[in-house]
């Protein structure tokens, strides 16, 4: 538990990728089995223990604590789990406090009667490191900034095997993983997989910039503005991946019992609406698929309010047949094929855009806006499904993005390299005719499309022109023009300005222009497309 | 409260003994003053006459550069002050030349902690448990969440952060004046030989300190040396140029920072340190509630920090206590 706590501890204070990606690495590499493969599922969140809540510890602490200076202590400290951690009575060192696998066992045995009375003998075995971390532990939430993806490219880094090989067993197992560090760290055999629904990597795209191809070689398709998915079923059980690989069944459980068959699908997630795409009984905008995610339980009304469908794009597996290695035609005919099998209700195929030639394609793409909003996707026709990106087989064309002046208000301190350098940009646009008194009102936030040259004259600015410090944040006088691109716009009701942008990012810095040229508010809520 | 103790008054900018009409750490320039110690929330420059230890006085010269109407007044010596009254300097265990001032009129006891702690410190004399009727101390670590752990953890952590990154450097923020010089004093302590290497602003308080008789080995300014000059080594800095634009020129640190409200990870990220080192030069939670159990006053009066928790500590051991709002008091690494 010692070398546990001591990585979580490590890792609060870390913000570098990097950095947390070699301190993962380390501790897989120098810790046994089974612990390292409980502190695996613990850092991506895969454990839980429903007789230990947070609630349960503040009754603990309430016991031991005078409830004034408890109060006092975490209104301090701002969270329950460090400041029981800090106030929790030091006992004796305990010489051989337990392991990640044993606190896990007890945590697993405990109901709430039993967990009162036996979580205490755990915390006194413990320093505050370690009762810090087995508060996380028990309650969840690590909240140290590690997805499942940076944990299984931890993995990988640790024992030196390929990420996308990480990926396709991860999911097929269960915590501590004893298979998978066998044979990452032991050479043996890999983990027999196949009677159980797992995630396989995405083939990614390319962007094309100035690239040119010929239509005969490649298919356009549109690029949906959704979230990409996996759906796997395998021997009757049905799964959903994100892009990242964590497992969203439990969001959008009107999808788990709709394929008839086993097959791993690539698709967009979508929610019905008529904003994308009208013909093939359309879709919402993302907008709208955003009230959908990131929830464990899904209400009734949300399922009838928000109804989500696949938009297909690919077939990887159908019916125990792994198509990755054929080309993109077979497995588009074969995906074609397979829809008459599939319900309207929730899958339809991402059709394919034809074109004479590709000039024909750029001007598709141009008076594209409504019904695609992403822009398009371009398939080498004999590419096999390959993870990651590989250069030349899919390209993603991006339409144009949306441009506006806005002024620049605020900034902010970055993070590790940037730490000493005000790289975060919050600038708004004005609420009427600037010469006739009118306000600016923030409208967005950017923190790339800069240089580094640019960065450091506009760190400079920030500091000469500071009228306000609130903590981190310097507001600054108005005198700077950002052109800001971004995807889209949209309603928004948590943002003073109405309006909430994708994607800002700075597209040019406008030293020359005047702030009362910048735009207004009026113009970018005209872009909305809701 | 009775006539008992009318002598002494504490007041917003300071803490005022009317018989002798001198004024305890004032916030301002007044006629006569007695300073317990040289952190400019303490010690302010433009009084009439200072009476305060000769480090402190020294510390004071060198920050505000002037001498006038300074008297030096050695620990354990007592001097006589208008109206009856006599001042006391104990040590305070705080930073050089801190003290604790004993103040008696009229059979009565009162003593003013200033800032203090109880561990062990090679760049200062230590606290001195002096009993008395009045306890005026400090509160600023008055929570129980903060325990500052053994100085030595703290060391072992930085030299292994150092050894782990001999690419770059560790950057430790550490207060100018008696963080830096104790942090310095303890890493010679546990066996670092290693030159280290100053900001600008921490050069003369150093200096003092050695002055003094304080061994802080061999130090070096940044100003003087190239980047790569600095690789494997430790760099002391005020936590103000942490992460301000004086860092980018030091090879890729690690961002260190001494100070007890590293106890607490949110204060640390909000930071954006690194390296938290959980060391203070004020008493913890359990120094403040053990030194108020040894003097064992009638009462406790509190001057600055998080006095409400120590108030409730109090009245919990059924003590009488009292929080002073004490202006423009705050700890120095805030």
């Amino acid at each position: 538990m010692k070398a546990f706590a001591s990585l979580l501890d490590t890792l609060v204070y870390t913000t570098s990728r990097n950095r947390k990606l070699a301190l993962i690495a380390e501790y897989l590499r120098e810790t046994p089995d089974p612990d390292r493969g409980w502190a695996l599922a613990a850092l991506t969140g895969e454990l839980d223990f429903p007789a230990v809540k947070s609630s349960t510890i503040r009754k603990l602490m309430a016991e031991r604590v005078d409830p004034v200076l408890w109060t006092l202590s975490r209104d301090f400290v701002g969270d329950t789990a460090e400041t029981a951690s800090l106030l929790w009575p030091e006992s004796e060192a305990d010489d051989d406090p337990p392991s990640v696998a044993q606190v896990v066992d007890m945590l697993s045995a405990l109901n709430r009667v039993t967990a009162p009375k036996e979580l205490p003998k755990l915390l006194d075995r413990l320093d505050a490191n370690g009762r810090f971390a087995l508060i996380k532990l028990a309650t969840g939430g690590m909240r140290v900034g590690v997805s499942a993806r940076l944990a299984k490219t931890a993995f990988a880094q640790s024992f030196d095997v390929s990420v996308d090989a990480v990926e396709e067993y991860w999911h097929a197992l269960a915590p501590p993983y004893s298979e998978l560090f066998a044979w990452a760290a032991n050479g043996d055999a890999p983990p027999d997989v196949s009677n159980t629904p797992r995630f396989r990597p995405f083939m990614l795209a390319h962007p094309l910039e100035e690239t040119v191809v010929d239509l005969a070689d490649y298919a356009a398709e549109w690029k949906w503005d959704g979230i990409r998915v996996q759906l796997v079923r395998v021997a009757g059980e049905t799964r959903l991946y994100s892009r990242s690989g964590d497992d969203i069944s439990a969001t959008f459980p009107e999808l788990l019992d709709v394929l008839p068959l086993d097959a791993v699908l690539d698709g967009e997630l979508l929610v019905r609406g008529n904003a994308q795409g009208g013909e093939e009984g359309g879709a919402a905008s993302f907008n709208a698929l955003q009230q959908r995610l990131g929830r464990k339980t899904v209400s009734k009304k949300m399922l009838a309010e928000y109804p989500a469908f696949v938009r297909l794009y690919d077939a990887l597996v159908i019916e125990g047949e792994d198509l990755r290695e054929r080309p993109w035609s077979e497995r588009r005919a074969a995906l074609e094929n397979l829809m008459d099998r599939l319900p309207r209700s929730h899958f339809d195929i991402s059709a394919i855009v034809e074109a004479r030639d590709f000039d024909h394609l750029a001007q598709i793409r141009e008076t594209a806006r409504d019904e695609a909003i992403e822009g398009l996707m371009l398939k080498r026709r004999d590419s096999p499904y390959v993870p990651g990106r590989k250069v030349g087989l899919w390209y993603k064309w991006k339409r144009d993005p949306l441009l506006i002046d806005c002024v620049l208000m605020y900034a902010q301190r970055g993070s590790g390299k940037r730490s000493s350098f005000y790289s975060d940009y919050t600038f708004g646009c004005w609420d009427g005719d600037p010469d006739a008194g009118a306000e600016l009102l923030p409208v967005g936030k950017a923190y790339s499309g800069f240089t580094d040259a640019e960065l450091k004259k506009l760190d400079k600015l920030v500091r000469q022109t500071t009228v306000n410090r609130f903590g981190p944040v310097r507001e600054v006088e108005r005198t700077l023009v950002f052109e800001v691109a971004f995807d889209s716009v949209h309603a928004s009701k948590r943002h003073k300005s109405g309006l909430a942008m994708r994607f800002p990012r700075i597209h040019r810095i406008r030293w020359d222009k005047p702030v009362h040229e910048a735009d207004r508010i009026e113009s970018l809520r005209g872009l909305i497309k809701d | 409260m009775s006539n008992a103790f009318s002598w002494i008054r504490p007041e917003p900018w300071g803490v005022h003994v009317v018989p002798a009409d001198v004024w305890i750490d004032p916030g301002r320039a007044v006629d006569r003053a007695l300073v317990t110690h040289g952190h400019a929330d303490h010690a302010r420059g433009g009084h009439g006459a200072t009476i305060a230890t000769p480090e402190t006085l020294a510390i004071m010269e060198l920050r505000y550069n002037t001498r006038k109407g300074a008297t030096p007044v050695q620990y354990g010596e007592t001097i006589r002050l208008p109206g009856g009254v006599d001042a006391t300097f104990v040590p305070a265990g705080h930073v050089l030349g801190s003290a604790q001032i004993l103040l008696e009129h009229a059979g009565e006891r009162v003593v003013i902690t200033g800032d203090y702690k109880r561990r062990a410190d090679p760049t200062c004399a230590p606290f001195e448990v002096t009993p008395c009727d009045i306890f005026i101390t400090e509160a600023t670590f008055g929570l129980p969440v903060f325990t500052h752990p053994p100085i030595e953890d703290e060391m072992a952590k930085l030299l292994s952060a150092l050894h782990g990154h001999p690419e770059g450097c560790v950057l430790v923020g550490a207060y100018a004046l008696g963080k830096a010089q104790r942090v310095i004093a303890e890493l010679r302590a546990a066996g670092h030989s290693q030159p280290i290497f100053l900001h600008g602003a921490m050069e003369k308080m150093c200096r003092l300190y050695q002055d003094h008789g304080v061994d802080l080995g061999e130090l070096r300014l940044v100003s003087d040396h190239e980047k790569e000059a600095m690789r494997g080594q430790i760099v002391i800095a005020p936590p103000s140029a942490l992460n301000d634009r004086w860092s980018r020129r030091l090879p890729s640190p690690v961002t260190a920072m001494a100070s007890g409200w590293m106890r607490v990870r949110g204060r640390a990220r909000q930071r954006g340190v690194e390296l938290p080192l959980v060391i203070s030069d004020h008493a913890d939670w359990n120094e403040l509630t053990q030194t108020i159990e040894d003097v064992n006053p009638q009462e406790v009066w509190l001057t600055h920090g998080r006095e409400e928790a120590l108030l409730r500590w109090c009245e919990l051991g059924q003590r009488r206590a009292r929080a002073l709002a004490l202006v423009g008091r705050e700890d120095e690494d805030e």
